[in-house]
């Protein structure tokens, strides 16, 4: 259970470069306890901090404006590296509920929508236009629309990942409504692949 | 004209979603320690159990320390905490775990095929990147983050959208020196970081063929840093012949009826593919990463590029124009899920035998398992590395990545026979230089980049 994402109004922070991977989101150094919590101090920890652990006030989140920023702009890619579902963690944390940006890592797109947080897809035009717009971005995922100042763009979403996150819904108990349809699957399956199972070593 | 993908999807497929994403059944799931605590603890404090645990396992790889005489000590600060939760969580869920110590221990991409665990036809998933490997056997292999693994456990499913496909054909004959490591790094430099975005890919063509089982794994390993969602080399007798016997293959009659099944697994000649990429493999030569993505990766006699990005640059310490080879090293790494099996570890020694690592240069040997230690030490293998002046270690993914325990430090120019340059990969401002074993193992011995 995820809290629901209906509509999100920010500015947005650029970040534009591509390929920002999960290990600049956020270094595997600074996942330093077993849960997922604690993790918005080492968010962009590389970027984010000069030696001494200082701010580094050239860094997007630490400008005037941004700090409490709720969307990201980013370039192609983001997300791509290790699965660590921490760097939505991270995000979502600190107050990050969506990215934007022109392309996302597979498996950061699949824990972003569990997380909470939108991975919004589009053109590098777009997201380069709304870079250069000082004024807030109005998302309305329901409307898959984002909007700011004369912008607007219409964005894709698949309607799994839609219904997940305006929901915010727990995919476990959705799959558990169909335990009766996974175990007959399976006693089929069993018959035909035997080798597949395990539990009479 | 069902392609491979088509054929592993349709068998698993349960049924579809209202919001039309399809319930896939998942056979195998790896865990780590790096993250099995957060998964297993969350399930655990949800009052649900696992779905099936004799088909659930755990490696201890990820931040075990790899000195010789290891315990659940770890160099980065804090790890051990890791380590005990997920041993903890996983004996309570009855999950069957290679802990340090352990003969079966090592890393989940090496330890998962040599004991059999992953099979052609299989799902296997595991809160890994690079679970893509494993698909080198005719397996749908991914890499998922935590919430889907405690999915995955919980129900033995995923509901994830069907990718779509993309063939990425190897024709001709690599050349001598020129190995899996290389068809990765030409495929991704060409391509792109984002080449493969979100496709299920099928790597193909005779040069593929040809690649003996391990080399399938190190080509397979990288499909994840070009953003693929999976990669898939379709099972023949090279694959049968490697699986046969291993503990958690099927035996007997039962072998007799899987391999039966799985040589209907390739797809037919007329299956469609989304996308198609062809490379000519005898075009392909040695490689070696510049930049922080493995994408910025140029054969080994190239120069950085004209138009190469100013922060990886800067990062790098580098300027365009400047030649790779001839770059001066300050430390050598042999391991990783990459490139650390026997195969691996028999060709870099067979380039350092009787030579010595440069002066001022550190480097260090990983085995990827604790089975490949020994098979390794069996051949005198260890005593090649260690007289050549390069550290023997214990299994794990070691210093592949940084978690705070050890690097080579700030500045320090690493040529890794792993997966990622990404900044700060290796620890904080270490220069990584991504390259197959046989280059790392030319290099250390001449202190500089350097063709075996």
């Amino acid at each position: 259970m995820s809290t629901p994402f209906t509509t999100l109004t920010s500015l947005a922070a650029p970040l534009l470069e591509d390929n920002i991977d999960t290990d600049i989101i956020i270094p595997s150094r600074e996942m330093k306890t077993t849960g997922k919590t604690g993790l918005a101090a080492g968010l962009f920890a590389g970027r984010r901090y000069t030696e001494g652990r200082t701010e580094n006030p050239e860094f997007v989140l630490n400008r005037p404006g941004f700090r409490d920023a709720a969307i990201l702009l980013a370039g192609a890619n983001f997300g791509c590296g290790s699965s660590r579902e921490h760097a939505v963690w991270a995000l979502a944390e600190h107050g990050i509920r969506a990215v934007i940006a022109p392309s996302f890592s597979p498996i950061f797109a699949g824990n972003a929508v569990r997380g909470g947080v939108l991975p919004l897809a589009l053109p590098r035009a777009a997201v380069d236009a709304l870079a250069a717009h000082d004024v807030a971005v109005h998302i309305d995922l329901p409307a898959q629309r984002v909007t700011a100042g004369t912008l607007a763009f219409a964005f894709e979403i698949n309607a799994e990942a839609k219904a997940m996150l305006v929901g915010g819904l727990d995919a476990i108990d959705l799959t558990l409504q169909s335990a009766a349809t996974i175990a007959a699957w399976h006693d089929r399956n069993r018959s035909l692949r035997p080798w597949v199972y395990l539990g009479n070593r | 004209m069902p392609s491979l993908f088509d054929k592993l999807w349709a068998a698993h497929a349960i049924a579809e979603t209202p919001g039309g994403a399809t319930i896939i059944a998942i056979d195998r799931i790896f865990l780590h320690e790096r993250t099995g605590a957060a998964a297993l603890n969350s399930l655990a404090a949800a009052g649900r159990g696992v779905a099936d645990p004799a088909r659930a396992f755990v490696a201890m790889d990820h931040i075990v320390d790899t000195r010789p005489g290891r315990t659940d000590a770890t160099t980065m600060p804090g790890g051990t905490a890791f380590i005990t939760e997920t041993r903890a969580a996983a004996h309570a869920a009855g999950l069957t775990v290679f802990d340090i110590g352990d003969p079966d221990q090592g890393i989940v991409h090496v330890v998962s095929p040599e004991l059999g665990i992953v099979l052609p036809g299989l799902t296997l998933v595991a809160p890994d990147s690079h679970s893509c490997t494993q698909g080198a056997v005719g397996a749908l292999a991914w890499g998922i983050g935590s919430t889907e693994a405690e999915h995955a456990l919980a129900t033995g499913t995923l509901r994830i959208d069907r990718p779509p496909t993309m063939r990425v054909t190897f024709d001709g004959t690599l050349r001598p020196g020129v190995t899996a490591k290389d068809m990765a790094l030409a495929l991704i430099a060409r391509h792109g970081a984002a080449g493969g975005q979100g496709h299920a890919i099928e790597f193909a063509g005779s040069a593929v063929t040809a690649l003996p089982m391990e080399a399938r794994m190190t080509l397979c390993n990288m499909a994840t840093e070009f953003a693929a969602f999976s990669a898939v080399i379709a099972p023949d007798d090279t694959t049968f012949a490697w699986l046969r016997g291993r503990r958690y293959a099927p035996a007997g009659a039962l072998w007799d009826r899987a391999l039966a099944e799985w040589r209907q697994l390739p797809g037919d000649a007329d299956a469609a593919f989304d996308r198609e990429i062809s490379i000519d493999a005898a075009g392909i030569a040695p490689m070696v990463s510049w930049g922080t993505s493995p994408a910025q990766s140029v054969p080994l006699d190239g120069v950085v590029p004209a138009d190469a990005a100013p922060g990886s640059l800067a990062y790098m310490g580098l300027h365009p124009g400047q030649p790779l080879a001839g770059l001066a090293i300050d430390g050598a790494f042999i391991g990783s899920c990459t490139n650390s099996r026997l195969s691996d570890l028999q060709r870099a020694a067979a380039i350092v035998a009787g030579r010595h690592v440069a002066n001022g240069v550190r480097a260090i040997v990983v085995p990827g398992s604790s089975a490949v230690k020994r098979a390794a030490e069996a051949e005198g293998l260890d005593a090649v590395f260690t007289a050549a002046g390069f550290e023997w270690r214990e299994s794990g993914c070691s210093m592949c990545f940084f978690a705070g325990g050890e690097s080579f430090g700030a500045g320090q120019r690493v040529i890794s026979s792993t997966n990622r340059n990404f900044e700060s990969r290796q620890g904080p401002g270490t220069r990584t230089h991504i390259a197959s074993p046989e280059v790392v193992a030319a290099s250390a011995i001449a202190g500089r980049i350097s063709a075996p």
